[in-house]
Protein backbone atom coordinates (compact mmCIF):
# COMPACT_ATOMS: atom_id res chain seq x y z
CA UNK A 1 0.00 0.00 0.00
CA UNK A 2 2.58 2.46 1.09
CA UNK A 3 4.50 2.41 -2.12
CA UNK A 4 1.66 2.73 -4.44
CA UNK A 5 1.29 6.24 -2.53
CA UNK A 6 5.14 7.02 -2.91
CA UNK A 7 4.41 6.34 -6.76
CA UNK A 8 1.30 8.45 -6.91
CA UNK A 9 3.08 11.14 -5.29
CA UNK A 10 6.39 11.07 -7.54
CA UNK A 11 4.19 11.28 -10.73
CA UNK A 12 2.13 14.20 -9.79
CA UNK A 13 3.69 16.18 -7.27
CA UNK A 14 6.79 18.07 -8.13
CA UNK A 15 7.47 20.22 -4.71
CA UNK A 16 8.87 23.19 -6.58
CA UNK A 17 5.19 23.77 -7.78
CA UNK A 18 3.26 23.24 -4.89
CA UNK A 19 2.53 26.46 -3.20
CA UNK A 20 4.21 27.01 0.47
CA UNK A 21 1.17 27.03 2.39
CA UNK A 22 -0.03 23.43 0.91
CA UNK A 23 4.07 22.40 1.28
CA UNK A 24 3.74 23.57 5.28
CA UNK A 25 0.36 21.27 5.93
CA UNK A 26 1.96 18.46 7.42
CA UNK A 27 3.97 20.29 9.90
CA UNK A 28 0.86 21.84 10.92
CA UNK A 29 -0.57 18.78 11.32
CA UNK A 30 1.80 17.83 13.70
CA UNK A 31 2.82 20.01 15.36
CA UNK A 32 0.06 20.08 18.72
CA UNK A 33 1.44 16.49 18.75
CA UNK A 34 5.14 17.30 18.95
CA UNK A 35 4.57 20.32 20.98
CA UNK A 36 2.74 18.04 23.63
CA UNK A 37 5.85 16.03 23.44
CA UNK A 38 8.77 18.58 23.10
CA UNK A 39 7.43 19.89 26.17
CA UNK A 40 8.93 16.60 27.63
CA UNK A 41 12.01 16.84 26.21
CA UNK A 42 13.46 19.96 28.02
CA UNK A 43 13.77 17.99 30.87
CA UNK A 44 16.13 16.06 28.94
CA UNK A 45 18.19 18.51 28.52
CA UNK A 46 17.61 19.97 32.06
CA UNK A 47 18.71 16.31 33.42
CA UNK A 48 22.29 16.57 31.58
CA UNK A 49 22.85 20.16 32.30
CA UNK A 50 21.96 19.04 36.29
CA UNK A 51 24.38 16.08 36.19
CA UNK A 52 26.95 18.82 36.30
CA UNK A 53 25.84 20.64 39.29
CA UNK A 54 25.33 20.49 42.85
CA UNK A 55 21.94 20.21 42.71
CA UNK A 56 19.66 19.02 45.97
CA UNK A 57 16.39 19.21 47.09
CA UNK A 58 17.64 20.71 50.09
CA UNK A 59 20.36 23.13 48.83
CA UNK A 60 18.81 26.42 48.09
CA UNK A 61 21.31 27.36 45.40
CA UNK A 62 23.58 25.09 43.00
CA UNK A 63 26.56 25.70 41.45
CA UNK A 64 28.55 23.78 38.72
CA UNK A 65 30.69 21.18 39.89
CA UNK A 66 32.06 19.93 36.73
CA UNK A 67 32.58 16.42 36.48
CA UNK A 68 32.53 15.28 40.13
CA UNK A 69 29.81 13.04 40.06
CA UNK A 70 30.79 11.53 36.89
CA UNK A 71 33.96 10.44 38.58
CA UNK A 72 32.00 9.73 41.87
CA UNK A 73 29.71 7.41 40.17
CA UNK A 74 32.65 5.65 37.93
CA UNK A 75 34.72 5.41 41.11
CA UNK A 76 32.09 3.72 43.39
CA UNK A 77 31.27 0.37 43.95
CA UNK A 78 27.86 1.18 44.01
CA UNK A 79 27.38 2.03 40.58
CA UNK A 80 29.51 -1.12 39.22
CA UNK A 81 26.76 -2.89 41.56
CA UNK A 82 23.46 -1.68 40.15
CA UNK A 83 25.57 -2.21 36.60
CA UNK A 84 25.51 -5.70 37.21
CA UNK A 85 22.33 -5.90 38.40
CA UNK A 86 20.58 -4.41 35.61
CA UNK A 87 22.69 -6.65 33.16
CA UNK A 88 21.45 -9.72 35.20
CA UNK A 89 18.35 -8.95 35.35
CA UNK A 90 17.97 -7.91 31.54
CA UNK A 91 19.52 -11.40 30.37
CA UNK A 92 17.76 -13.70 32.55
CA UNK A 93 14.09 -12.06 32.21
CA UNK A 94 14.27 -11.39 28.99
CA UNK A 95 16.38 -15.23 27.79
CA UNK A 96 13.33 -17.07 29.91
CA UNK A 97 10.53 -15.24 28.29
CA UNK A 98 12.21 -15.28 25.14
CA UNK A 99 12.40 -19.16 25.14
CA UNK A 100 9.40 -19.60 27.01
CA UNK A 101 7.41 -17.47 24.50
CA UNK A 102 8.90 -19.69 21.94
CA UNK A 103 8.28 -22.58 22.92
CA UNK A 104 4.37 -22.16 23.31
CA UNK A 105 3.78 -20.19 20.84
CA UNK A 106 4.96 -23.51 18.93
CA UNK A 107 2.69 -25.70 20.78
CA UNK A 108 -0.14 -23.12 19.88
CA UNK A 109 0.73 -23.35 15.96
CA UNK A 110 -2.01 -26.15 15.49
CA UNK A 111 -5.03 -24.33 15.16
CA UNK A 112 -7.66 -26.61 17.45
CA UNK A 113 -10.58 -25.21 20.05
CA UNK A 114 -8.30 -25.57 23.05
CA UNK A 115 -5.46 -23.59 21.96
CA UNK A 116 -7.95 -20.56 19.95
CA UNK A 117 -9.27 -20.50 23.50
CA UNK A 118 -5.88 -20.56 25.44
CA UNK A 119 -4.65 -18.04 22.90
CA UNK A 120 -6.95 -15.72 24.51
CA UNK A 121 -6.58 -16.33 27.94
CA UNK A 122 -2.91 -16.04 27.98
CA UNK A 123 -3.45 -12.19 27.10
CA UNK A 124 -5.27 -11.89 30.84
CA UNK A 125 -1.49 -11.66 32.54
CA UNK A 126 0.09 -8.96 29.74
CA UNK A 127 -2.50 -6.81 30.93
CA UNK A 128 -1.97 -6.59 34.31
CA UNK A 129 0.12 -3.93 36.08
CA UNK A 130 3.92 -4.17 37.26
CA UNK A 131 2.64 -3.46 41.12
CA UNK A 132 -0.43 -5.24 40.76
CA UNK A 133 1.49 -8.72 39.85
CA UNK A 134 3.54 -8.12 42.30
CA UNK A 135 0.58 -8.23 44.91
CA UNK A 136 -0.70 -11.18 43.00
CA UNK A 137 2.10 -12.81 43.25
CA UNK A 138 3.04 -12.34 47.06
CA UNK A 139 -0.68 -14.12 47.34
CA UNK A 140 0.74 -17.12 45.80
CA UNK A 141 4.63 -16.77 47.87
CA UNK A 142 3.29 -16.11 50.84
CA UNK A 143 4.40 -18.09 53.65
CA UNK A 144 1.23 -18.12 55.81
CA UNK A 145 -1.51 -17.63 53.18
CA UNK A 146 0.13 -19.32 49.70
CA UNK A 147 -1.01 -21.71 47.65
CA UNK A 148 2.59 -22.02 46.70
CA UNK A 149 4.09 -22.66 49.90
CA UNK A 150 1.46 -25.55 50.74
CA UNK A 151 2.49 -27.45 46.82
CA UNK A 152 6.00 -26.99 47.88
CA UNK A 153 5.66 -28.83 51.43
CA UNK A 154 4.74 -31.43 49.84
CA UNK A 155 8.25 -32.07 48.69
CA UNK A 156 9.47 -31.35 51.58
CA UNK A 157 10.58 -27.83 51.38
CA UNK A 158 9.40 -25.33 53.83
CA UNK A 159 9.46 -21.25 54.25
CA UNK A 160 10.85 -21.15 51.38
CA UNK A 161 12.78 -17.31 51.32
CA UNK A 162 11.09 -15.59 47.60
CA UNK A 163 12.04 -11.97 47.80
CA UNK A 164 13.64 -12.49 51.02
CA UNK A 165 16.56 -13.73 50.68
CA UNK A 166 19.55 -12.96 48.79
CA UNK A 167 19.63 -16.10 46.54
CA UNK A 168 16.25 -16.15 45.41
CA UNK A 169 15.35 -12.24 45.20
CA UNK A 170 16.40 -11.80 41.42
CA UNK A 171 14.58 -15.26 40.86
CA UNK A 172 11.65 -13.77 42.31
CA UNK A 173 11.80 -10.64 40.01
CA UNK A 174 12.11 -12.21 37.23
CA UNK A 175 9.26 -14.85 37.91
CA UNK A 176 7.06 -12.19 38.10
CA UNK A 177 8.37 -10.21 34.85
CA UNK A 178 7.79 -13.55 33.39
CA UNK A 179 4.74 -14.41 34.21
CA UNK A 180 3.40 -10.75 32.77
CA UNK A 181 5.53 -10.04 29.99
CA UNK A 182 6.00 -14.21 28.64
CA UNK A 183 2.27 -13.88 26.85
CA UNK A 184 3.66 -10.58 24.86
CA UNK A 185 6.56 -12.86 23.09
CA UNK A 186 4.30 -15.73 22.58
CA UNK A 187 1.65 -13.25 21.23
CA UNK A 188 3.86 -11.64 18.67
CA UNK A 189 5.76 -14.84 17.48
CA UNK A 190 2.50 -16.64 16.71
CA UNK A 191 1.70 -13.83 15.01
CA UNK A 192 4.77 -15.05 12.70
CA UNK A 193 4.12 -18.28 13.37
CA UNK A 194 0.52 -17.52 11.09
CA UNK A 195 2.31 -15.09 8.65
CA UNK A 196 4.89 -18.23 7.13
CA UNK A 197 4.24 -18.80 3.38
CA UNK A 198 2.85 -22.35 2.70
CA UNK A 199 4.77 -23.54 -0.02
CA UNK A 200 8.16 -23.49 1.45
CA UNK A 201 6.97 -26.02 4.04
CA UNK A 202 4.89 -28.22 1.00
CA UNK A 203 8.23 -28.12 -0.43
CA UNK A 204 10.04 -29.56 2.77
CA UNK A 205 7.42 -32.10 3.24
CA UNK A 206 7.52 -33.38 -0.25
CA UNK A 207 11.16 -33.85 0.20
CA UNK A 208 10.71 -35.57 3.05
CA UNK A 209 12.76 -33.19 5.24
CA UNK A 210 12.52 -34.04 9.26
CA UNK A 211 10.18 -32.37 11.79
CA UNK A 212 14.01 -30.95 13.67
CA UNK A 213 15.42 -30.07 9.93
CA UNK A 214 12.29 -28.25 8.60
CA UNK A 215 12.46 -26.71 11.95
CA UNK A 216 15.88 -25.09 11.90
CA UNK A 217 16.46 -24.64 8.28
CA UNK A 218 12.94 -23.19 7.89
CA UNK A 219 10.26 -21.98 10.72
CA UNK A 220 13.58 -20.60 12.67
CA UNK A 221 15.15 -18.52 10.32
CA UNK A 222 11.59 -17.19 9.09
CA UNK A 223 10.41 -16.31 12.16
CA UNK A 224 13.83 -14.35 13.31
CA UNK A 225 12.46 -10.81 12.64
CA UNK A 226 9.44 -11.51 14.67
CA UNK A 227 11.87 -12.38 17.46
CA UNK A 228 13.93 -9.58 17.00
CA UNK A 229 11.20 -7.42 17.87
CA UNK A 230 10.21 -9.35 21.00
CA UNK A 231 13.61 -8.95 21.94
CA UNK A 232 13.56 -5.10 21.53
CA UNK A 233 10.64 -4.51 23.22
CA UNK A 234 11.56 -7.05 26.15
CA UNK A 235 15.30 -6.32 26.44
CA UNK A 236 14.37 -2.35 26.62
CA UNK A 237 12.11 -2.61 29.45
CA UNK A 238 14.07 -5.23 31.56
CA UNK A 239 17.03 -3.39 31.47
CA UNK A 240 14.98 -0.08 32.76
CA UNK A 241 12.41 -2.80 35.20
CA UNK A 242 11.46 -0.22 38.36
CA UNK A 243 7.98 -1.30 39.19
CA UNK A 244 8.27 -4.67 39.64
CA UNK A 245 11.80 -4.59 41.76
CA UNK A 246 10.43 -1.28 43.63
CA UNK A 247 7.02 -2.84 44.73
CA UNK A 248 8.46 -5.97 45.51
CA UNK A 249 11.30 -5.16 47.87
CA UNK A 250 12.25 -1.77 46.97
CA UNK A 251 15.77 -2.80 45.70
CA UNK A 252 16.53 -5.39 48.68
CA UNK A 253 17.17 -7.58 50.50
CA UNK A 254 19.88 -5.28 51.07
CA UNK A 255 21.16 -4.12 47.88
CA UNK A 256 20.59 -7.07 45.75
CA UNK A 257 17.99 -6.31 43.35
CA UNK A 258 19.15 -2.39 43.25
CA UNK A 259 19.34 -1.87 39.45
CA UNK A 260 20.63 1.38 37.84
CA UNK A 261 16.52 2.75 37.59
CA UNK A 262 16.39 2.04 41.79
CA UNK A 263 20.02 3.34 42.62
CA UNK A 264 18.68 6.79 40.64
CA UNK A 265 15.55 6.83 42.42
CA UNK A 266 16.66 6.31 46.01
CA UNK A 267 19.79 8.63 45.65
CA UNK A 268 17.70 11.24 43.99
CA UNK A 269 14.70 10.90 46.16
CA UNK A 270 15.40 9.44 49.57
CA UNK A 271 18.85 10.40 50.18
CA UNK A 272 18.09 13.76 47.60
CA UNK A 273 21.20 13.59 45.91
CA UNK A 274 19.30 14.79 42.43
CA UNK A 275 22.56 15.65 40.66
CA UNK A 276 24.25 12.67 41.85
CA UNK A 277 21.44 10.63 40.60
CA UNK A 278 21.66 11.76 37.33
CA UNK A 279 24.39 10.20 35.81
CA UNK A 280 23.27 7.01 36.56
CA UNK A 281 20.04 7.77 34.58
CA UNK A 282 21.93 8.89 32.20
CA UNK A 283 24.03 5.98 31.43
CA UNK A 284 21.11 3.68 31.77
CA UNK A 285 19.76 5.92 29.18
CA UNK A 286 22.99 5.78 26.65
CA UNK A 287 23.00 1.70 27.51
CA UNK A 288 19.39 1.37 26.52
CA UNK A 289 19.61 4.23 22.97
CA UNK A 290 22.52 2.18 21.92
CA UNK A 291 20.80 -1.18 22.24
CA UNK A 292 17.60 -0.36 20.94
CA UNK A 293 19.99 0.95 18.04
CA UNK A 294 21.46 -2.00 17.21
CA UNK A 295 18.53 -4.40 17.57
CA UNK A 296 16.41 -2.39 14.83
CA UNK A 297 19.25 -2.49 12.51
CA UNK A 298 19.62 -6.35 12.36
CA UNK A 299 15.79 -6.39 12.30
CA UNK A 300 15.51 -4.24 9.67
CA UNK A 301 18.15 -6.36 7.69
CA UNK A 302 16.41 -10.05 8.50
CA UNK A 303 13.10 -8.92 7.86
CA UNK A 304 14.89 -7.75 4.40
CA UNK A 305 16.67 -11.12 3.90
CA UNK A 306 13.33 -13.08 4.67
CA UNK A 307 11.21 -11.17 2.52
CA UNK A 308 14.05 -12.35 -0.17
CA UNK A 309 15.87 -9.32 -1.40
CA UNK B 1 4.06 -50.35 4.91
CA UNK B 2 1.69 -51.28 7.44
CA UNK B 3 3.78 -50.83 10.50
CA UNK B 4 5.35 -47.66 9.31
CA UNK B 5 1.95 -46.00 9.09
CA UNK B 6 1.06 -47.51 12.40
CA UNK B 7 4.35 -45.85 13.95
CA UNK B 8 3.11 -42.41 12.50
CA UNK B 9 -0.54 -42.81 14.12
CA UNK B 10 1.39 -43.62 17.89
CA UNK B 11 3.64 -40.32 16.79
CA UNK B 12 0.44 -38.16 16.09
CA UNK B 13 -1.31 -39.47 19.17
CA UNK B 14 1.76 -38.77 21.24
CA UNK B 15 2.57 -35.11 20.12
CA UNK B 16 -1.08 -34.39 20.92
CA UNK B 17 -0.52 -35.62 24.31
CA UNK B 18 2.01 -33.53 24.76
CA UNK B 19 1.23 -30.39 23.43
CA UNK B 20 -1.57 -30.36 25.41
CA UNK B 21 0.23 -31.03 28.44
CA UNK B 22 2.51 -28.62 27.50
CA UNK B 23 -0.41 -25.37 26.74
CA UNK B 24 -1.88 -26.77 30.16
CA UNK B 25 1.09 -26.26 32.52
CA UNK B 26 1.80 -22.77 30.44
CA UNK B 27 -1.96 -22.21 31.22
CA UNK B 28 -1.98 -23.09 34.86
CA UNK B 29 1.36 -21.01 35.29
CA UNK B 30 -0.25 -17.68 33.70
CA UNK B 31 -3.64 -18.02 34.79
CA UNK B 32 -3.82 -19.57 38.26
CA UNK B 33 -2.50 -16.64 39.93
CA UNK B 34 -5.15 -14.90 38.71
CA UNK B 35 -7.86 -17.58 39.83
CA UNK B 36 -6.21 -18.01 43.38
CA UNK B 37 -6.60 -13.53 43.73
CA UNK B 38 -10.22 -13.93 43.18
CA UNK B 39 -10.68 -17.14 45.51
CA UNK B 40 -8.70 -14.85 47.95
CA UNK B 41 -10.93 -12.03 47.72
CA UNK B 42 -13.63 -14.01 48.62
CA UNK B 43 -12.07 -15.36 51.69
CA UNK B 44 -12.27 -14.29 55.46
CA UNK B 45 -9.05 -12.73 57.58
CA UNK B 46 -9.64 -16.35 59.61
CA UNK B 47 -10.36 -18.49 56.81
CA UNK B 48 -7.22 -17.79 54.71
CA UNK B 49 -4.70 -19.44 57.47
CA UNK B 50 -6.24 -22.53 57.13
CA UNK B 51 -8.12 -23.67 54.23
CA UNK B 52 -7.56 -23.65 50.63
CA UNK B 53 -9.89 -24.16 48.28
CA UNK B 54 -13.00 -25.23 50.04
CA UNK B 55 -14.32 -22.36 52.45
CA UNK B 56 -17.12 -20.31 52.92
CA UNK B 57 -17.16 -17.21 50.31
CA UNK B 58 -18.41 -13.81 52.00
CA UNK B 59 -18.04 -10.19 51.00
CA UNK B 60 -16.09 -8.87 53.67
CA UNK B 61 -12.97 -7.96 51.91
CA UNK B 62 -15.21 -5.96 49.48
CA UNK B 63 -16.99 -4.11 52.27
CA UNK B 64 -13.20 -3.50 53.51
CA UNK B 65 -11.70 -2.14 50.68
CA UNK B 66 -14.27 -0.25 48.74
CA UNK B 67 -16.29 1.46 51.88
CA UNK B 68 -13.88 1.82 54.50
CA UNK B 69 -10.65 3.46 52.54
CA UNK B 70 -10.26 5.59 49.68
CA UNK B 71 -9.59 3.01 47.09
CA UNK B 72 -12.87 3.93 44.64
CA UNK B 73 -11.41 7.44 45.05
CA UNK B 74 -8.81 6.40 43.82
CA UNK B 75 -10.34 3.60 41.09
CA UNK B 76 -12.35 6.90 39.86
CA UNK B 77 -9.04 9.15 39.58
CA UNK B 78 -7.14 6.58 37.79
CA UNK B 79 -9.67 6.77 35.58
CA UNK B 80 -9.94 10.60 35.15
CA UNK B 81 -5.90 10.79 34.72
CA UNK B 82 -5.89 7.68 32.22
CA UNK B 83 -9.23 8.57 30.04
CA UNK B 84 -7.91 12.08 30.30
CA UNK B 85 -4.40 11.15 28.63
CA UNK B 86 -5.90 9.24 25.91
CA UNK B 87 -8.58 11.91 24.76
CA UNK B 88 -5.59 14.19 24.31
CA UNK B 89 -3.34 11.75 22.93
CA UNK B 90 -6.68 10.76 20.14
CA UNK B 91 -7.43 14.61 19.38
CA UNK B 92 -3.36 15.53 19.08
CA UNK B 93 -2.34 11.99 17.94
CA UNK B 94 -4.40 11.20 14.92
CA UNK B 95 -3.63 14.05 12.86
CA UNK B 96 0.23 12.86 13.51
CA UNK B 97 -0.10 9.52 12.40
CA UNK B 98 -2.19 10.52 9.29
CA UNK B 99 0.72 13.25 8.58
CA UNK B 100 3.47 10.44 8.86
CA UNK B 101 1.38 8.08 6.88
CA UNK B 102 0.78 9.72 3.93
CA UNK B 103 2.70 13.34 3.38
CA UNK B 104 6.27 13.36 2.35
CA UNK B 105 8.01 15.73 4.35
CA UNK B 106 11.29 16.71 5.49
CA UNK B 107 12.77 15.15 8.12
CA UNK B 108 9.56 12.43 7.97
CA UNK B 109 11.43 9.38 9.09
CA UNK B 110 13.78 11.47 11.94
CA UNK B 111 10.50 12.79 14.05
CA UNK B 112 8.83 9.58 13.58
CA UNK B 113 11.90 7.94 15.55
CA UNK B 114 12.04 10.46 17.59
CA UNK B 115 8.42 9.93 18.74
CA UNK B 116 9.07 5.87 19.14
CA UNK B 117 12.58 6.85 21.21
CA UNK B 118 10.58 8.15 23.94
CA UNK B 119 9.38 4.36 24.50
CA UNK B 120 12.32 3.55 25.31
CA UNK B 121 13.56 6.74 27.45
CA UNK B 122 14.16 4.96 31.03
CA UNK B 123 10.94 6.41 33.05
CA UNK B 124 12.87 7.62 36.45
CA UNK B 125 15.39 9.64 33.92
CA UNK B 126 12.73 11.35 32.18
CA UNK B 127 10.57 11.78 35.37
CA UNK B 128 13.29 12.86 37.42
CA UNK B 129 13.77 16.63 36.34
CA UNK B 130 9.63 16.65 35.36
CA UNK B 131 9.40 16.69 38.80
CA UNK B 132 11.87 19.25 39.17
CA UNK B 133 10.03 21.33 37.08
CA UNK B 134 6.24 20.39 37.99
CA UNK B 135 7.50 21.48 41.48
CA UNK B 136 8.40 24.84 39.96
CA UNK B 137 5.37 26.12 37.78
CA UNK B 138 3.13 24.28 40.52
CA UNK B 139 1.52 21.07 38.55
CA UNK B 140 3.12 18.48 40.74
CA UNK B 141 0.13 16.38 42.56
CA UNK B 142 -2.42 17.83 39.49
CA UNK B 143 -4.36 16.23 36.49
CA UNK B 144 -3.38 17.86 34.18
CA UNK B 145 0.69 17.59 35.20
CA UNK B 146 -0.09 13.81 35.10
CA UNK B 147 -2.26 13.86 31.85
CA UNK B 148 0.80 15.38 30.17
CA UNK B 149 2.79 13.17 31.43
CA UNK B 150 1.09 10.39 30.00
CA UNK B 151 1.32 11.52 26.95
CA UNK B 152 4.99 9.88 26.93
CA UNK B 153 2.92 6.35 27.31
CA UNK B 154 0.35 6.81 24.99
CA UNK B 155 1.42 8.78 22.37
CA UNK B 156 4.13 7.25 20.61
CA UNK B 157 1.51 3.82 20.92
CA UNK B 158 -1.32 5.48 19.18
CA UNK B 159 0.96 7.39 16.32
CA UNK B 160 2.66 4.37 15.30
CA UNK B 161 -0.09 1.87 15.26
CA UNK B 162 -2.54 4.23 13.89
CA UNK B 163 -0.34 5.58 11.18
CA UNK B 164 -0.08 1.88 9.67
CA UNK B 165 -3.90 1.87 10.19
CA UNK B 166 -3.21 4.83 7.34
CA UNK B 167 -1.01 3.29 5.22
CA UNK B 168 -3.10 0.23 4.69
CA UNK B 169 -6.08 2.53 2.85
CA UNK B 170 -5.65 2.94 -0.85
CA UNK B 171 -4.44 6.56 -1.97
CA UNK B 172 -7.30 5.73 -3.99
CA UNK B 173 -10.01 6.36 -1.85
CA UNK B 174 -8.55 9.82 -0.64
CA UNK B 175 -8.28 10.77 -4.58
CA UNK B 176 -12.19 9.64 -5.34
CA UNK B 177 -13.46 11.61 -1.92
CA UNK B 178 -11.24 14.45 -3.51
CA UNK B 179 -12.59 14.49 -7.04
CA UNK B 180 -16.22 14.37 -5.07
CA UNK B 181 -15.28 18.03 -4.30
CA UNK B 182 -14.57 17.01 -0.30
CA UNK B 183 -11.79 19.83 1.05
CA UNK B 184 -8.86 17.75 2.89
CA UNK B 185 -10.37 17.87 6.01
CA UNK B 186 -13.42 16.47 4.82
CA UNK B 187 -12.04 13.77 3.36
CA UNK B 188 -9.94 13.10 6.29
CA UNK B 189 -13.28 13.13 8.41
CA UNK B 190 -15.53 11.59 6.62
CA UNK B 191 -13.92 8.79 4.67
CA UNK B 192 -10.46 7.70 6.26
CA UNK B 193 -11.89 8.26 10.14
CA UNK B 194 -14.32 5.86 9.57
CA UNK B 195 -12.05 3.02 7.98
CA UNK B 196 -9.53 3.08 10.74
CA UNK B 197 -12.64 3.31 13.47
CA UNK B 198 -11.61 -0.29 14.51
CA UNK B 199 -8.12 -0.05 15.17
CA UNK B 200 -8.09 3.78 16.72
CA UNK B 201 -10.61 1.98 19.03
CA UNK B 202 -8.36 -0.80 19.80
CA UNK B 203 -4.83 0.90 20.02
CA UNK B 204 -6.50 3.90 22.39
CA UNK B 205 -8.32 1.42 24.37
CA UNK B 206 -4.16 -0.38 24.51
CA UNK B 207 -3.10 2.85 25.62
CA UNK B 208 -5.69 3.35 28.27
CA UNK B 209 -4.30 -0.15 29.80
CA UNK B 210 -0.55 1.31 29.58
CA UNK B 211 -1.59 4.25 31.45
CA UNK B 212 -3.91 3.00 33.45
CA UNK B 213 -0.97 0.84 35.09
CA UNK B 214 1.50 3.51 34.85
CA UNK B 215 3.63 3.14 38.21
CA UNK B 216 6.55 5.33 38.34
CA UNK B 217 5.04 8.51 36.85
CA UNK B 218 2.26 8.69 39.61
CA UNK B 219 4.93 7.19 42.80
CA UNK B 220 6.93 10.68 41.51
CA UNK B 221 4.06 13.10 40.35
CA UNK B 222 1.16 12.54 42.64
CA UNK B 223 1.23 13.05 46.57
CA UNK B 224 -1.77 13.46 48.91
CA UNK B 225 -4.37 15.16 46.24
CA UNK B 226 -4.02 12.44 43.09
CA UNK B 227 -3.81 8.45 43.90
CA UNK B 228 -3.58 5.70 41.63
CA UNK B 229 -4.49 2.47 42.03
CA UNK B 230 -1.02 1.11 41.11
CA UNK B 231 0.37 3.28 43.81
CA UNK B 232 -2.54 3.00 46.62
CA UNK B 233 -3.13 -0.98 46.35
CA UNK B 234 0.61 -1.25 47.30
CA UNK B 235 -0.26 0.08 50.61
CA UNK B 236 -2.48 -2.98 51.44
CA UNK B 237 1.08 -5.23 51.31
CA UNK B 238 3.07 -2.61 53.37
CA UNK B 239 1.02 -1.50 56.22
CA UNK B 240 2.12 -3.55 59.31
CA UNK B 241 -1.05 -6.27 59.70
CA UNK B 242 -1.04 -7.15 56.26
CA UNK B 243 -5.06 -8.18 54.93
CA UNK B 244 -4.38 -10.38 52.15
CA UNK B 245 -7.89 -10.56 51.59
CA UNK B 246 -7.79 -6.72 51.27
CA UNK B 247 -4.82 -7.21 48.82
CA UNK B 248 -6.52 -9.54 46.85
CA UNK B 249 -9.83 -7.34 46.37
CA UNK B 250 -7.26 -4.60 45.58
CA UNK B 251 -5.55 -6.31 43.14
CA UNK B 252 -9.01 -7.68 41.68
CA UNK B 253 -10.43 -4.42 40.99
CA UNK B 254 -7.76 -3.08 39.39
CA UNK B 255 -7.28 -6.09 36.94
CA UNK B 256 -10.88 -6.72 36.12
CA UNK B 257 -11.32 -3.95 33.68
CA UNK B 258 -8.04 -4.41 32.12
CA UNK B 259 -8.90 -8.09 31.22
CA UNK B 260 -12.38 -6.88 30.28
CA UNK B 261 -11.02 -4.55 27.04
CA UNK B 262 -8.06 -7.13 26.59
CA UNK B 263 -11.53 -9.41 25.71
CA UNK B 264 -12.89 -6.42 23.18
CA UNK B 265 -9.75 -6.02 21.41
CA UNK B 266 -8.02 -9.31 20.58
CA UNK B 267 -7.75 -9.08 16.70
CA UNK B 268 -5.76 -5.82 17.37
CA UNK B 269 -3.73 -6.31 20.05
CA UNK B 270 -0.54 -7.87 18.64
CA UNK B 271 -0.42 -5.19 16.32
CA UNK B 272 -0.88 -2.99 18.96
CA UNK B 273 1.54 -4.72 21.67
CA UNK B 274 4.49 -4.26 18.97
CA UNK B 275 3.59 -0.48 17.61
CA UNK B 276 2.37 -1.55 14.55
CA UNK B 277 5.51 -3.90 13.51
CA UNK B 278 3.57 -7.01 13.64
CA UNK B 279 0.28 -6.91 11.54
CA UNK B 280 -0.99 -10.14 13.72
Amino acid sequence: MKETGKKYRSREVNYNEIPAYIRRRPYYIIAPGMLILIGILIPFITAIILSFTNYSFRLPQFKFVGLRNWTGMITSPEFWHALSVTLRYGFFATLTQMLLGMGVALLLKKDTKYSRILKVAFTFPLMVAPAIAVLIWQLMTSNTVGVLEKVLNIFGIYNFPWAASHETAMFTAVLIDTWVNTPFVLLLILAGIQSLPKSPFEAAAVDGAGAWFTFKTLTFPMLKPFMYIALLFRLMAALQEFGIIYALSKGGPGNTLMNISLTGYINGFTYQKLAGALPYLLVLWLIINKAAGFLVKRQRHLAKQAAGE
Amino acid sequence: MEKKKNNKKIYMALGAVGRNLGLTLFGLFALFPLVWMVLCAFKSDAQMYNTVFRFTPTLDNFYAVLVRTDYFKAFFQNLVVAGGAVIITVIAGVPCAYALARYDFKKKEDVAFQILSFKFAPEIMVILPIFLIFQKIGLYDSYFGLIWVYQLITMPLLIWVVRGYFEDISVEVEQAAQLDGYAWYEVFLKTLLPLIKPGLVASGLLAFIFAWNSFTFPLILSGFKIQTITITALRYISSDTVHYGQVAVASTIAVLPEVIVALFIQKHLVRGLSFGAVKG
